[in-house]
């Protein structure tokens, strides 16, 4: 046998645990892959059952659930139209990293960074399979990163009924309470737009007022996580994002 | 060389390798909790006992997590120990770490996707805990693998044991809560408690390790460095 420390052994050595670690490496990569990926789909699954308040009853079979109620369409932002799902869409996220899918917001008050063209919107049926709620994707800057919500809305376009935060990096304690269920609990029954279509939801700092049908109350000690929540809304409840949408209301038709 | 190896790797044949007497296997699997914490005494993998100890449950899977790894990283690199030149050992040690830490993240991704979302990059950290690395250094380069793995859960729970008593102050004094469950009803949800806001942070482990490290210094004086 070589020398413990001769070249030859060393290269040897490094060479065989390189191999067998790369081996273990991708070998549960890719075994596991599967596996992640459903999980994946599943965590937004929930949250979009979770927005649409039939988390309850869709509790254990959330993909049954979730494929006999929930509509999945495509909506394209700029023409407020609905299209085929885009050829490899996978999550809006995705779309939004890859130029040819997504473009730069003209001004980016919420810190977007990049707007995909097209979302996916998730039209909820009730147990007699009539519309019940519409769920749209938005996100935009908090005070630490990017906060990723689903918001809910009544089929009138206007009314909401949920706005559920599934990825955010808020101060545990202060802006992360966007997932406090007393707080999100506030939303049911807002308004988005006035008479006028225009954007009217506000957060209210020290408290909405009993009866205001437009305010939410911010979250205490978080200020810049209530006003990212606020240009959230603003940009996407605007006509970079889904004012046309909830305007024409395409899915009467 | 090849049956050198088979005869580590099998080690019921070899008494004197795994039977070490039921006294040394017991020191070495609970030594390093309370006697020589690898925390509290040796104050290593603090860095990550700050970040991941908000929550209990966040503290329980993170403590799971770096038991497997080091007992694992310690059996793997004892079962080489006399293969492993000294000239590239400290980098053979790491991609065996590296590729033990990759693995515990992928299952952790497939079989509890919620929790590997929260504790995100901290799972891939374990790479640079220092408690690891130093276990594979200090223990399983000179000892057997079955002594070797049993070091390696020893000083995972010693950093388990310090990540659950913080873990168990700070959801419990920051949140009101003890895994999610209320405990305390907090004045946001109309009870009476105040939440620490300095509790939640994580800093305030400092001062949780701390007076951990007085506390087990107390009890066990012969821990206290010598003054002068």
């Amino acid at each position: 046998m070589a020398a413990k420390e001769s070249i030859g052994k060393t290269v040897g050595v490094v060479v065989a645990v390189c191999l067998v670690c790369s081996i273990i490496v991708s070998g549960s990569a890719i075994g596991l892959r599967d596996k992640q990926q459903e999980n994946a789909r599943l965590d937004v699954r929930t949250n979009i059952l979770d927005a649409a308040g039939v988390l309850s009853k869709a509790e254990g079979q959330i993909s049954t659930y979730f494929d006999d109620n929930i509509e999945t369409k495509y909506l394209e932002l700029k023409t407020g139209q609905f299209v085929d799902m885009p050829v490899g869409y996978t999550t809006i996220e995705a779309a939004a990293r890859d130029p040819e899918t997504s473009h730069k917001p003209e001004d980016d008050f919420a810190k977007l960074l990049r707007q995909p063209n097209v979302v996916p919107v998730y039209f909820a049926k009730d147990d007699n399979g009539n519309l019940d709620t519409i769920v749209v994707p938005v996100y935009g800057a908090g005070l630490w990163g990017i906060m990723r919500a689903f918001l809910a809305v009544d089929v009138d376009g206007v009314t909401t009924k949920n706005l559920v935060y599934y990825e955010h990096s808020e101060t545990p304690g202060l802006g992360a309470e966007v997932l406090n269920p007393k707080w999100k609990a506030l939303w049911d029954g807002k308004k988005l737009y006035d008479e006028n279509g225009n954007t009217a939801i506000k957060i209210v700092k020290g408290g909405a007022q009993p009866g205001d049908v437009f305010g939410v109350d911010a979250l205490s000690g978080a200020t810049l996580t209530s006003n990212g929540v606020q240009s959230t809304l603003d940009y996407w409840l605007g006509n970079n994002g889904y004012q046309a949408f909830f305007a024409n209301k395409p899915w009467k038709s | 060389m090849v049956t050198k190896l088979s005869s580590q790797i099998n080690l019921g044949s070899h008494k004197g390798l795994i039977m070490a007497d039921t006294k040394e296997m017991k020191k070495v699997l609970t030594g390093p909790v309370l006697d020589n914490n690898p925390i509290a005494l040796q104050i290593l993998g603090v860095c990550s006992a700050l970040a991941v100890t908000t929550k209990l449950d966040k503290a329980v899977v993170m403590a799971l997590a770096v038991i497997s790894v080091t007992a694992l990283s310690n059996f793997f690199i004892s079962l080489i120990r006399n293969q492993i030149p000294s000239s590239v050992r400290i980098i053979v040690q790491m991609t065996v770490i590296a590729s033990l830490v990759i693995v515990v993240d992928q299952v952790l991704k497939a079989y509890n996707y919620g929790m590997s979302k929260e504790l995100s990059v901290f799972v891939g950290l374990i790479i640079t805990n220092c408690i690891v690395m130093g276990r594979a250094e200090a223990f399983a380069m000179k000892s057997t693998p079955g002594i070797a793995f049993l070091d390696g859960i020893g000083n995972g729970l010693g950093y388990g044991f310090v990540l659950v008593v913080v873990g168990f102050f700070k959801e419990l004094l920051g949140f009101g809560t003890l895994f999610g469950f209320e405990i305390f009803q907090t004045v946001q949800n109309g009870g009476w408690y105040q939440p620490n806001g300095l509790l939640i942070l994580p800093f305030s482990s400092f001062f949780l390790i701390g007076l951990l490290v007085w506390a087990i210094r107390t009890a066990k004086t012969d821990q206290v460095e010598p003054k002068g």
